[in-house]
């Protein structure tokens, strides 16, 4: 069965903004920290995970497709990248582990 | 092909033309966001919306980031998706220095934050169909068009 962000709440994952992203699909992983490198090389429906934290997260995730956003390590997000990211409809969701650790949980889920 | 078909393609069906202020990074992604709008609702390809939202991100960050100010302007033909985006500022020094992956001339503050990852030129070659770099010290112009094939 298809992985949706809202799954992710019951592993350890919990909503930052973008409630009406939740029931986006999930189908990939992708872990960077450059914009246009994320732009480039993440598939439409890849769970992005990024430590970045500024508004900008919300375009790349929106234009590139992305079905949400996970910062790890309990990074805080901007409070304007929130309201972005709640009118835009993109999840973003925070971790208390590494990018490691969140990947990891990712994989286990689409097996 | 006919001559009214020739005309017919020429022609533009639809066109917006926004603003980019220099340096203005909260707004930055706004002009592909409002493009993403405009095409999802016309009902394109997502693949055609997808590749003309990146090149068009790219288009604005570069304004964003490099120039002094600018604009982009968009064109919807009957086969295509035209995008200019038309700065004044520094121009390009050395054009196919900036169109290798990696190259960046962008100060280490914006780097920190994620952008100048010297992949916007090569991101907006990869996703346009056509690609066209005029620059000079007055300013860049970067004309892009996608195919609805």
């Amino acid at each position: 069965m298809a992985v949706k962000v809202k799954d992710l709440l019951d592993k350890g994952f919990v909503l930052l903004a973008g409630e009406k992203g939740i029931e986006k699909e999930i189908e990939g992983v992708y872990i960077c920290d450059l914009l246009s490198w994320v732009m480039a090389h993440a598939k439409a429906k890849n769970a992005w995970i990024t430590i970045q934290t500024h508004i900008n997260i919300v375009a790349v995730a929106l234009l590139a497709e992305l079905s949400c956003v996970i910062i790890p390590e309990n990074a805080k997000l901007y409070e304007d990248a929130k309201k972005r990211a709640d009118e835009e409809g993109i999840s973003v969701l925070s971790f208390s582990g590494t990018s490691y650790e969140a990947a990891i949980i990712l994989y286990e889920m689409m097996k | 092909m006919g001559l009214l078909a020739e005309v017919v393609k020429e022609m533009v069906l639809y066109s917006l033309d926004f603003n980019v202020k220099a340096r203005d990074f909260d707004s930055a992604g706004e002009v592909s966001s409002n493009l993403r709008t405009v095409l999802k609702q016309l009902s394109l390809n997502p693949d055609v919306v997808r590749r003309s939202c990146i090149a068009c991100y790219e288009a604005e960050m570069n304004i964003i980031i490099h120039s002094y100010g600018g604009h982009i302007k968009i064109e919807i033909f009957e086969d295509k998706i035209r995008i200019t985006a038309e700065d004044t500022g520094p121009g390009i020094e050395d054009i196919e220095l900036a169109m290798k992956e990696g190259y960046s001339t962008a100060p280490e503050e914006i780097r920190e934050m994620g952008f100048g990852a010297g992949m916007g030129l090569p991101n907006m070659k990869s996703n346009s169909d056509f690609m066209e770099i005029k620059s000079s010290s007055e300013g860049t112009t970067v004309l892009m068009e996608i195919l609805f094939k």
